[in-house]
């Protein structure tokens, strides 16, 4: 073992490059993994598109962050309350500060005289607080919920299933029991009852999602890497003495990337949902902070009189959650061509 | 197989008494009294109080007392609503939640598996655009939002069905469809893409060479191929009728488990919370057993037993 055959670069001669053998190859410069990815998902419309208004969204979220004053975005102001929405220079009925009162549109501009250059792009809310303003908060609230989750899906969820599967016998067999008991609280209830030990709001929120979200995409890296285990390119890797951590970050992670990226596009509506659910149901995010679930759950109470209030922020939720499973189908069927129907 | 089963039902119960230690101790660490207006309450009325419910006993104690009541059907009793015992007001209030959740299963998968077929025969026509959008859009709506809004269009302006409450059939309806909008659109994903790949295979250019209809390939041979897959969903869809349950009966107010969860927990009612948790939990591991036996029985090319380890 210990000897080595002495090769030193002289030992080696270059072949004189036969230019002839290319002549006649007809074939575009090789696409890499990630370049072959992105150009069948650029043929998905859908996904393409949704990909598009998912970084919109991000953009507009969180660059506001400085223009949003968190005073106007908690403080009361009673006379400007359930304002419907106003867009200076458009005038159809439901952007032109009208509002359908018992069959007629009333200008409640008008009625509640608001001073002329004032107005509100979605309206206010039964405080008078600005739902544009709070809507545009309350997905900030969602995409750091959703970047969160997918945090932890990629840090406990990826080292737990590699773990898991290259270890193998007992370890394995104990934390798969481990996964099993986790998985077998439906993960609402676990994070409900986390809720309830820490107290409500942001944090507590982050902590219990990240708690419950990273099993199954534990158990999926789990189940490839069982299989990736036995390839010869990690017996070749094992053979020449790398260290375990070493194989799993040259060479389990690259291979298992594409479950990891589908994995993660499917954590990421859940977790938006989960928060949504938590503070609409009055569990989560409590008032006067806002989040999409909380803007729902005060809409809802007047849905009746003042739909655009539930309307709004409804729309906003579901177009999210729309673009994040499109793009999610669409990056599966652009890293996994195999399951492409 | 046997010996599977044993195995099986041995995690289950470890499972389950896992499941209830750490929540008798998160119950424990929760901030908050049970007692609404402690501030106002005597010393010796608190003293009364917390030895009524036993809580002035040592934690390993309550513990013990509470894991040798469970043994028996006894899951303590709520504080929320004095002297009733948590398995009777689970008992009084499954019926309502069992009838919604296997309502909106059947709804979900019968429904789902004939959109997902229609997709799967016309493939890459407008049919199969128009279903996969709708199941896009039936997995990305919020339940609790489709609930609003049905109970306020359908409901209220339309009148067609009761807005709320627990009686007959009808009051059933919107409930059992917010309920079964989400299983519904993941079984047509499901079927669509399995019956793709079964109507590509060389069993069905045959049933198609011999002259039978094409409902008949569909029927007999397409679909109970692609059907079996299935049966892994059930899981799944029993947590995701679970969830939906706490805030669909909530918008309803129906009274049923998750209504009740949802109000134990914004009073702190530990003994209840605790109940519904190990109801949901003992409901979705038999129920992953289940599905797993059902599985081996009906794919034969599955074994249960042999799994490695």
């Amino acid at each position: 073992m210990e000897e080595k055959i002495k090769l030193s670069p002289d030992s080696f001669e270059a072949l004189p490059k036969a230019e002839e053998l290319d002549n006649e190859k007809i074939a575009a410069p090789p696409l890499t993994f990630v370049q072959d990815a992105w150009r069948r998902l650029k043929k998905n419309k859908g996904a393409f598109i949704s990909l598009w208004i998912i970084v919109l969204m991000m953009i507009i979220a969180f660059g506001s962050t400085p223009f949003i004053d968190h005073n106007s975005l908690v403080k009361s102001s009673p006379n400007y309350a359930n304002l419907p929405a106003k867009i200076p220079g458009i005038s159809i009925n439901g952007f032109n500060g009208k509002l359908k009162v018992s069959g007629q549109w009333v200008d409640e501009y008008k009625q509640n005289n608001i001073p002329s250059g004032k107005y509100f792009v979605l309206g206010t809310d039964y405080l008078g607080r600005s739902l544009a303003q709070r809507i545009i908060y309350g997905t900030k609230i969602s995409l750091i919920v959703a970047l969160v989750a997918t945090f932890f899906d990629l840090t406990i969820g990826v080292a737990y299933g590699i773990i898991s599967g290259w270890k193998g016998g007992r370890v394995d067999n104990v934390m798969q029991r481990i996964i099993e008991i986790i998985s077998s609280v439906p993960s609402l209830v676990i994070v409900v009852l986390m809720l309830l030990v820490l107290k409500p709001g942001m944090t507590s929120i982050i902590a219990a999602i990240a708690i419950s979200s990273w099993t199954t995409m534990a158990r999926m890296i789990r189940a490839e890497t069982l299989q990736l285990k036995s390839q010869e390119y990690v017996l070749a890797a094992r053979s020449l003495g790398e260290s375990a951590p070493k194989i799993a970050w040259k060479h389990l992670v690259p291979n298992l990337s594409s479950i990891i990226i589908i994995q993660t596009m499917y954590t990421i509506p859940t977790a938006i949902f989960f928060e949504a659910f938590l503070s609409f149901i009055g569990i989560g995010i409590s008032a006067p902070q806002t989040s999409l679930g909380v803007l729902l759950n005060d809409g809802q109470k007047n849905f009746q009189f003042l739909p655009y209030q539930m309307w709004y922020p409804a729309i906003v939720l579901c177009v999210l959650m729309i673009a994040f499973n499109l793009l999610g189908d669409g990056l599966r069927d652009a890293f996994d061509p195999k399951t492409r129907r | 197989m046997r010996k599977y089963l044993l195995k099986r039902v041995f995690y289950m119960v470890l499972t389950l008494f896992l499941v209830a230690t750490i929540t008798f101790f998160l119950m424990k660490l929760m901030p908050g009294t049970p007692y609404s207006n402690q501030e106002k309450m005597t010393p010796q009325q608190i003293r009364i109080m917390n030895e009524q419910y036993g809580l002035n006993k040592p934690v390993w104690l309550q513990y013990l007392i509470y894991l040798g009541g469970m043994l028996h059907g006894d899951l303590g009793t709520s504080f929320q609503y004095s002297n009733q015992p948590v398995s009777y007001l689970i008992s009084s209030r499954i019926g309502a939640s069992a009838q919604l959740g296997f309502q909106a299963m059947v709804f979900g998968v019968f429904f789902g598996i004939i959109i997902g077929s229609i997709a799967a025969i016309n493939r890459n026509t407008w049919i199969d655009t128009l279903c996969t959008i709708l199941s896009i859009i039936g997995k990305s709506v919020p339940n609790f939002v489709l609930a609003v809004l049905l109970q306020f269009y359908i409901a209220l302006k339309l009148g067609w069905f009761p807005i709320a409450d627990w009686g007959g059939f009808s009051y059933t309806v919107l409930p059992t469809i917010a309920l079964g909008v989400g299983p519904l659109a993941e079984t047509a994903r499901f079927i669509r893409t399995g019956m793709v790949d079964v109507l590509n295979s060389d069993y069905i250019e045959l049933a198609r060479a011999k002259g039978l209809t094409k409902f008949g390939i569909v029927y007999h041979h397409a679909l109970r191929n692609s059907l079996i897959p299935l049966v892994t969903l059930i899981g799944p869809y029993t947590v995701a009728l679970m969830t939906g349950s706490m805030v669909i009966e909530n918008i309803f107010s129906i009274p049923g488990i998750g209504e009740q969860f949802v109000k134990s927990i914004t009073t702190n009612d530990y003994p209840t919370i605790m109940g519904v948790t190990m109801l949901f939990s003992a409901g979705l591991v038999v129920v992953i057993l289940l599905t797993d036996i059902v599985y081996g029985i009906i794919d034969p090319r599955i074994r249960l037993s042999g799994n490695g380890d």
